[in-house]
């Protein structure tokens, strides 16, 4: 790793150093992999057995009730 | 350093979560059993037969409620934690901490407090069920529009760098979010579906309440990710 001292960080008087940027391609997979978990996860606390039903009855529904009334998403 | 912030974001989410859920229990459940007290008292009016009860109130406001909001932090923390790992270094000069608060106050601002002010949360009893697909579609399509409304102002932000005065550069990014925000609400149909005699009062507990919740989960998830990325990345320092 090489250390160089950023431009910015001149003029201030003791300024908490800017960690470097993470490469985008370092990010892309994880960025895919967290938006599936994250669809996945929230389409059950938002979603199931409102608008749409993957399993039958409400159990899901009524589990998550009060969670997705005060996360703010249509439940009834 | 990527698959580091994920997980830390993650945790921090469902620690967030942990947190708002307690807050919810304590502020948000009396509103809501007022409020499922009211649609019981209609229920009986209109027909003798009562629903089956699949989940019990005792499970629903404490097992329940815990689970939907971790859940809900989990998913949110990890998404967080991308954002964040996409933004640092290359948006502002903020470090690590000031960049999560602010991150987090921006997922706050589009993802709870505008589309709260368009179509509000809603406790049981309003709200009819005939609607509930017109209205799920409505919901996410004027979240996905903030977010995409906030993600424009960020980058018309960055694009005026040097071009305007700081103060002047914050305040013409506001001002294009809250134009399309304002236009998706003008575009996007009107709900009006509190029944007849529900109490104002018990209404706005109720919002007021989903707010503070959303907003102690924001602040709570984005500080511990703040304070955990920023230990996680001093030895990156530039």
């Amino acid at each position: 790793m090489t250390v160089t001292i950023a431009a910015n960080a001149a003029p201030r008087p003791v300024p908490l150093p800017i960690p470097r940027p993470i490469p985008l391609a370092e990010i892309a997979p994880w960025a895919v992999f967290a938006a599936l978990v994250a669809v996945i996860l929230l389409y059950f606390v938002s979603t199931e057995q409102g608008a749409f039903a993957l399993f039958k009855g409400m159990l899901v529904h009524e589990y998550v009730h009060d969670g997705r009334h005060l996360l703010g998403f249509p439940c009834h | 350093m990527t698959p580091s912030l994920l997980w830390r974001g993650m945790l921090a989410g469902l620690v967030g979560a942990f947190v708002a859920a307690t807050i919810a229990l304590i502020f948000a459940e009396p509103s809501i059993d007022a409020a499922i007290a009211f649609e019981s008292a209609r229920a009986a009016h209109h027909m003798a037969g009562e629903d089956v009860e699949l989940v019990s109130r005792a499970t629903q406001k404490t097992y329940g409620l815990y689970t939907a909001m971790l859940v809900y932090g989990a998913g949110v923390g990890g998404v967080f934690a991308i954002l964040f790992a996409g933004m640092q270094g290359r948006v502002g000069r903020a470090g690590p901490r000031p960049l999560a608060l602010l991150l987090g106050l921006a997922g706050f601002v589009a993802i709870g407090l505008v589309p709260a002010l368009v179509y509000p949360p809603n406790p049981p009893a309003v709200g009819l069920h005939e609607t509930v697909r017109l209205r799920t579609a409505a919901c996410f399509a004027l979240i996905a529009w903030s977010l995409l409304a906030a993600g424009l102002s960020l980058f018309l932000w960055q694009r005026l760098a040097g071009r305007l005065p700081a103060t002047d550069r914050l305040l013409a990014a506001g001002a294009l979010y809250a134009l399309l925000v304002a236009l998706a609400a003008w575009l996007l149909p009107q709900i009006d579906e509190v029944p007849a005699g529900f109490p104002a009062s018990l209404l706005w507990r109720f919002r007021l309440a989903a707010l503070a919740v959303q907003g102690v989960f924001w602040l709570a998830m984005a500080d511990l990710f703040g304070r955990s990325a920023e230990r996680l990345m001093q030895g990156r320092a530039a």
